[in-house]
C-alpha cells in the first residue's frame, strides 16, 4: 500500500492541484453570485486547513523510522517541494515583497543569502549527513564527536535558534486566522496551533512531509497567480519576470521627479506605528558593499546550519537523491523569491504613477481618503496618508504603508476580485504552517531522540519513545503559541536572529565534522558553547546601545559568533588529542556515498 | 594513494570549484554593486538589480544541479556510487 502511494505521488498531487484550482473557480463563481468576502475568506482557510489535517491523519504511524525520517523514501522532487514549504515562512510570503518595496537593494541581500545558502547545504553537508543515517542534527554531532555533552549542546543551539523562529510563525498563523475567521488574535493563535499540530502529531516527519508538499502547491499558486494577473491587467507584460524593465526605469524617473523629501520628526510621530513611507531608491544600489555582503553571508551560513532544513534531506532514499533534492528545493524557492521583486515593482508603480488610474500620488488628499480600498486598509492599520505640507495634494512623502500590505493589498488596489485576496490568505497560512511544523518537529525530535532516548533512557521501547515525542510536540507548540500571543517582537527581526544563532553555534561544528578529521570532542564543545555565547553576547550588547564593530549589526551578529566558534574549535582541537581511530574511520565512511549508513 | 584518498581528493577539488563560483555570485560581484548597476543587464534591468532579483538566484540553482552531476560522475569513477534506488 505504501509503495503504491509513493509510485502514485504525481497522480495524487496532480488531482489535488486540479481540485484546488477547481475550488478557486468555485469561489470565484460564488463571489459573482453574491457570496460575501468574509464567507470566501473563511472557506479558503477552513478548506485548506481541513485538507492538511486529513493528510496528517492519513500519514499516522507507529514506527520510529517513519516518524523521524518519513521512512527515508521521499522522492527528490517531492522532497524539494516539501523543503521549499518548510523553508518559506510566513515572513517570506507576507513580508518579503514589502521589504523589497521599502528598502530596495539593501534588503535584497536576503534574497541572495537565503538562496546562496543552499549551495553550502548541497556541497558541504546534506549528502554527508544523509550517508551518516542520523535522525536529527544533534544525532550527527553526538555520534561524530562522542559524549553526551556535545549532543546536549547541539540540542541547546538547535532549540535557541528554532524556538526564536517558531514563535514568529505561530504569530503569523494567528494573524491570518484572526483576519480570515474574524476572531480575536489571542484565540486565533491557538486555532493556528491546533492546525499545525494536526499535521505533525500523528505522522511525525511523514505527516509533515506530505502536508508540506500540499502546502507548497497552495502557497506557490497563491503567490504567482496575483503577480501574473496584476502584470497583465496593468499592461506591464504577460510574463512579468522578463518584462518589467520599463516599469523599473519608470519608478526611477518618478523618484527623480518627486524626490525623497525628509519628513519632520513631529510629522512622523502622527504616523501609526509599523507603517513606513518610500524613502529609498527602488533599483539603485543604496547600501555599502560590506552591509550587503555581511547580511548575505550571515544568511547563507545560517541556512546551512538550521536543523529543520537539514533534516529534510535525511528523508531521501539515497545520498545521490539528497544532492539532487537540494537543487529541486532551491528551484521551488526560486519560483517565489524571483517573483517578490516583481510584485514590489508592480505594487509601487501602480500606487505612485500619476498616469495610471490606480496612482494616488498627486491626487487630492480628500479623493484618496474616499477610496474604498484606502478605507479598508487604513482601518486594518496598514495604510495612512496625511497632508503634512497643507497643499491639499498627496505627495510621495505623505503616503505610508505597512510592509504586509504589498502582498495583501495590491490585488485589491489593482482591482482584482476578492477571491484572490482569499487565496492569498490561504497561501500565507500554508507558508506559516509548513514552517512552524518543520520547526516544532525539529525541536521535539531533538529533545525526544537525543535527550530522552540517547541520554536519559536508552532502553526505551519505540512505542514509549513516540509517546514522548508527541507529548513534547504539543508542549513546545503551546509554549510557542503562548509567547506568540504576548506579541513581543516583530515577525522579521526574530526570523533573522534564528539564522545568526544557528550559524554561531552549529555551522563550524557541522562542517568540520565532515571536512576536518582532526576535529575532536573538546573542540566541538568549545565551538558550540563559545560560538553561541559570544553571538548572543554581541546581540545583547548591541541591543543595549553597544556600538558594535566591523559594521556587524544585530542582524549579522552570527558573523562574530561563528568566527569565535571557528577559532575556538580549531585551537582547542589542536591542543587536545586527536579523535580515536574508530572515529576517523567513521569520517572516512561518511565521505563515501555507497555502503551502509553509519548509525 | 588508496582509491578512497583519490576519490576524496577529486571530491575536494569539485568542492573548491563549486565554492569559487558560489563566492563570485554571492559575494564577489557585490563588491562592485554600484559600478555594475550602471550597466544594462538581461531583459533591460540594471545589472546589479538583475543579479539580486534573478541572476544570482538562478545561477545557484544551476550550480547545485551541475555539482550533483559532477559528484555522481566522480563517485561512479571510483565505484562508490549507490545502486539505482531513486
Amino acid at each position: 500500500m505504501k509503495g503504491n502511494f509513493i509510485d502514485n505521488l504525481p497522480k495524487v498531487y496532480g488531482i489535488y492541484t486540479g481540485g484546488f484550482l477547481g475550488f478557486i473557480i468555485l469561489m470565484a463563481i460564488g463571489e459573482q453570485m453574491g457570496m460575501t468576502s468574509k464567507a470566501i475568506g473563511i472557506c479558503f482557510v477552513a478548506f485548506t486547513v481541513a485538507i492538511y489535517a486529513l493528510i496528517g491523519w492519513l500519514s499516522r504511524t507507529a514506527q520510529a523510522d517513519a516518524y523521524y525520517v518519513a521512512g527515508r523514501q521521499v522522492p527528490t522532487v517531492f522532497n524539494g517541494m516539501a523543503t521549499a514549504a518548510d523553508w518559506m515562512s510566513g515572513a517570506s510570503f507576507v513580508a518579503m515583497a514589502g521589504g523589497i518595496y521599502f528598502k530596495g537593494y539593501g534588503y535584497m541581500a536576503l534574497l541572495v543569502g537565503w538562496t546562496g545558502g543552499y549551495v553550502l547545504v548541497a556541497t558541504l553537508l546534506a549528502p554527508y549527513l544523509r550517508k551518516f543515517g542520523c535522525y536529527t542534527v544533534p544525532d550527527f554531532i553526538g555520534t561524530r564527536y562522542g559524549g553526551n555533552l556535545t549532543r546536549f549542546l547541539a540540542v541547546v543551539v538547535l532549540t535557541v535558534a528554532s524556538f526564536t523562529y517558531v514563535t514568529a510563525q505561530i504569530n503569523a498563523t494567528g494573524t491570518i486566522a484572526s483576519v480570515a475567521l474574524d476572531i480575536p488574535f489571542q484565540y486565533a493563535v491557538y486555532v493556528g496551533l491546533v492546525s499545525i499540530l494536526l499535521c505533525s502529531m500523528l505522522g511525525g516527519m511523514r505527516g509533515v512531509t506530505w502536508t508540506q508538499v500540499a502546502q507548497y502547491i497552495v502557497l506557490i499558486i497563491a503567490y504567482l497567480l496575483p503577480v501574473f494577473w496584476i502584470s497583465n491587467k496593468m499592461g506591464a507584460g504577460f510574463f512579468p519576470h522578463f518584462m518589467l524593465a520599463d516599469e523599473v526605469a519608470r519608478i526611477g524617473e518618478l523618484e527623480q521627479q518627486f524626490g525623497f523629501v525628509k519628513n519632520a520628526a513631529a510629522d512622523l510621530k502622527t504616523v501609526p506605528k509599523g507603517l513606513a513611507g518610500i524613502t529609498k531608491a527602488h533599483s539603485a544600489v543604496n547600501a555599502t558593499p560590506w552591509a550587503f555582503i555581511s547580511l548575505a553571508l550571515a544568511m547563507m551560513m545560517g541556512t546551512a546550519s538550521l536543523p529543520h532544513v537539514m533534516m529534510r534531506y535525511f528523508t531521501t532514499p539515497s545520498v545521490k537523491a539528497a544532492r539532487k533534492s537540494v537543487g529541486w528545493s532551491l528551484f521551488f524557492i526560486f519560483l517565489l523569491y524571483s517573483s517578490a521583486p516583481m510584485l514590489a515593482t508592480l505594487s509601487k508603480l501602480s500606487l505612485i504613477d500619476p498616469s495610471l488610474p490606480t496612482g494616488i500620488i498627486g491626487k487630492s488628499i480628500a479623493e484618496v481618503q474616499a477610496l474604498d480600498w484606502y478605507q479598508n486598509w487604513n482601518a486594518a492599520n496598514l495604510m495612512f496618508v496625511s497632508d503634512f505640507n497643507g497643499n491639499g495634494t498627496l505627495e510621495l512623502n505623505e503616503f505610508f504603508m505597512g510592509g504586509k500590505a504589498v502582498v495583501l493589498a495590491t490585488p485589491e488596489i489593482a482591482g482584482l476580485p476578492y477571491v484572490i485576496s482569499g487565496l492569498v490568505a490561504a497561501g500565507g497560512m500554508a507558508a506559516a504552517m509548513s514552517t512552524a511544523d518543520g520547526l516544532i518537529l525539529a525541536i521535539a525530535n531533538a529533545i525526544s531522540h537525543d535527550v530522552y532516548y540517547k541520554i536519559i533512557d536508552p532502553k526505551a521501547e519505540t512505542a514509549k519513545r513516540l509517546v514522548v515525542a508527541r507529548v513534547l510536540l504539543v508542549v513546545i507548540g503551546f509554549a510557542g503559541a503562548t509567547i506568540a500571543a504576548m506579541e513581543i517582537q516583530g515577525i522579521l527581526g526574530s526570523v533573522i536572529w534564528a539564522f545568526d544563532f544557528a550559524m554561531s553555534g552549529l555551522f563550524f561544528p557541522l562542517v568540520l565534522g565532515v571536512w576536518w578529521k582532526r576535529a575532536n570532542k573538546e573542540g566541538a564543545i568549545a565551538g558550540m558553547a563559545l560560538g553561541l555565547a559570544s553571538g548572543m553576547g554581541y546581540l545583547i550588547w548591541v541591543r543595549n546601545g553597544g556600538s558594535g564593530f566591523l559594521g556587524i549589526t544585530q542582524l549579522t551578529f552570527g558573523i562574530f559568533g561563528s568566527a569565535v566558534s571557528l577559532v575556538s574549535m580549531v585551537v582547542v582541537s589542536l591542543i587536545t588529542s586527536a579523535p580515536s581511530a574508530a572515529t576517523q574511520k567513521m569520517v572516512d565512511n561518511v565521505r563515501v556515498p555507497s555502503g551502509r549508513t553509519i548509525i | 594513494m588508496s582509491k578512497q584518498d583519490q576519490h576524496w581528493e577529486k571530491t575536494r577539488g569539485l568542492l573548491m570549484v563549486t565554492l569559487a563560483i558560489w563566492f563570485v555570485f554571492s559575494i564577489g560581484i557585490f563588491l562592485f554593486g554600484a559600478e555594475m548597476n550602471n550597466v544594462g543587464g538581461p531583459f533591460g534591468y540594471p545589472l546589479t538589480y538583475w543579479f539580486t532579483c534573478q541572476g544570482s538566484l538562478g545561477i545557484f540553482v544551476i550550480l547545485i544541479f551541475w555539482f550533483a552531476n559532477r559528484q555522481e560522475k566522480i563517485d561512479e569513477e571510483f565505484g562508490f556510487s549507490e545502486r539505482e534506488d531513486d
